[in-house]
């Protein structure tokens, strides 16, 4: 999938400025921002639900916007919520969708799969957030799809769900299919995806691995009991930055947890929960919003 | 042609096991059917047996319930719930979508008809010397101008002011409609207006087509023609898929 100097106007206001970044076969991509940043408009351009108003979008070699039909054929998506008459009972649904797609997947190997086989006579309205979710999902994979577009998936979904559904996930990308998911998650991003674009106020602000993004960088956190005053870092030669109740130390090295223990020891104080490892993504998100995104 | 008949078929199943649906559709044109005919209490306009002038006017109100209130209501939700806009993603696309739409409402219509018509001849209904080919083409107009109307107002209004516009209005179109009152027992000005409405339209061309007793069926003709050019192109040009 390839997106070149998009551009999205709804009258005067523009959703998205610019934004170019491609996603691979086989890969996991992330398309992260706060909402209203521009995330849903682009892969409605993407999915050929909405005309671009500048640019140039090209998914498996097509123009969503001019060949949505060949493209529905090799394309699964899902929608942040809703897409199913409430009434209808989730076998049917299953159904549905299966036979809308020729029949390339099982019914009932397909809510095997998601985890609602015992819910298959339950119509939508009387199933949970998480379970709307995981019957989304199979309306998506029911196309055996070759690019998958899969708006908050793990929304509502409870911790043991979330880990099927990256494991869903990876099998599909694992199958060559482009997956490409958007959220406002970021912890969920870091578990599932490859690589990332991150969008704020319409405009692209860094797309890469993961990896890539965090600029490769180590971080150490740590918190100091409650009655503790904030001690005076000087000393250290490394720069110790807050976050919350958390300090922190961007850019660690290898002697950076020698040094600091010893300064801690040195004034005693006991550290609590402290923790060393790569820059979080919602670090690398802080950082580039300068904090103005949440 | 299988996502076609794959979404028939989830058409319809949606359809028969909503309790209101088939109340609306079956149910309350059957009742009305049965009540008036065997409880004397409405006028009957030229005819003898009440049952001679509610028949057509009661198919006429199958027709409006099935392709107006019913496909509207459903579409106004289905627009509201995403439905419309997660199966446009799909191989079935928006133009077999529709036609699943259309297909859905022939169906019932047939059940509806298979149903009133028996129920009819056995209330008494004689009608003379039936004439069944133009009076289908008046329920394929009627099933196109009611359908254009109610895909009109599912397509512009949010899902809840769709359902009770759609209730309303088919409640006027009842009782304005020469479907149940004749239209020489409306005030003068109201007649007027009853006689351009498409409800008004096709009561009047079923019962001349079926009992020889149409009022103005040359014009009701028109009127019926009409509404099924301007809704379904109103329909095609003011519906948003979301």
């Amino acid at each position: 999938m390839c997106v070149e100097n998009l551009r999205v106007r709804y009258g005067d206001l523009v959703a998205v400025d610019g934004v170019s970044f491609t996603a691979e076969a086989g890969t996991i991509t992330a398309v992260l921002g706060p909402n209203g940043a521009g995330k849903t408009s682009t892969i409605e351009v993407c999915e050929g639900f909405r005309r671009a108003s500048g640019g140039r979008v090209s998914v498996l070699g097509l123009d969503p916007a001019a060949q949505q039909r060949k493209l529905s054929e090799r394309m699964g998506v899902m929608l942040q919520d809703g897409g199913v008459y409430p009434s209808a009972r989730v076998a049917d649904v299953a159904r549905l969708f299966c036979d809308l797609y020729g029949n390339r997947e099982q019914p009932g190997e397909l809510l095997e799969r998601v985890g609602l086989t015992s819910r298959s006579r339950s119509t939508w309205r009387r199933l949970s957030g998480g379970e709307r979710q995981r019957l989304s999902l199979a309306m998506a994979l029911a196309a055996r799809p070759d690019v998958a577009f899969l708006d908050e998936p793990t929304s509502g979904v409870d911790v043991n769900g979330r880990t099927e559904i990256r494991s869903i996930l990876r099998d599909l990308a694992a199958r060559g299919c482009c997956v490409v998911i958007a959220t406002h998650e970021l912890d969920e991003a870091e578990r599932v995806a490859d690589r990332a674009v991150v969008f704020d106020h319409g405009r692209l602000l860094a797309s890469g691995t993961l990896d890539e993004l965090r600029g490769g960088q180590r971080q150490i956190r740590f918190r100091l009991a409650a009655d503790v005053t904030t001690p005076d870092f000087s000393a250290l030669d490394q720069r110790v930055g807050r976050d919350g109740e958390y300090y922190v130390i961007e850019g660690a090295s290898a002697g950076s947890m020698a040094s600091l223990t010893a300064f801690l020891e040195k004034y005693g104080l006991e550290p609590l929960d402290l923790r060393a490892g790569q820059t979080s993504l919602e670090d690398v998100f802080r950082r580039l919003t300068n904090g103005t995104s949440a | 042609m299988r996502p076609l008949l794959a979404q028939l078929r989830a058409e319809l199943q949606l359809m028969l096991r909503n309790g209101e649906q088939v109340l609306l559709t079956v149910g309350i044109p059957t009742m009305l059917l049965v009540f008036f005919s065997l409880v004397d209490v409405l006028p009957k306009g030229s005819a003898t047996d009440p049952i001679d002038f509610l028949a057509p006017g009661i198919l006429a109100l199958a027709v409006m319930s099935t392709a107006m209130v019913s496909l509207g209501i459903g579409t106004g939700f289905e627009r509201s719930y995403r439905v419309l806009k997660r199966l446009g993603a799909t191989p079935l696309g928006r133009g077999r979508l529709l036609a699943a739409k259309i297909a859905s409402v022939i169906s019932v219509e047939i059940l509806q008809f298979a149903i009133l018509v028996p129920v009819a001849y056995a209330l008494g209904w004689e009608p003379t010397g039936p004439n069944w080919a133009p009076a289908i083409g008046a329920v394929v107009l009627g099933t196109i101008a009611f359908g254009g109307l109610g895909l009109l107002l599912a397509g512009v209004l949010r899902a809840e002011i769709n359902l009770g516009a759609q209730n309303g209005i088919y409640l006027v179109l009842l009782l304005l409609g020469g479907m149940v009152i004749p239209f020489g027992n409306l005030p003068v000005g109201l007649r007027a207006v009853a006689r351009v409405l498409p409800s008004g339209a096709l009561a009047d061309v079923l019962r001349d087509t079926l009992t020889a007793a149409g009022d103005r069926p040359g014009l009701a003709w028109v009127v019926l023609a009409a509404w099924a050019v301007v809704t379904p192109f109103a329909a095609a040009r003011f519906f948003r898929w979301e």
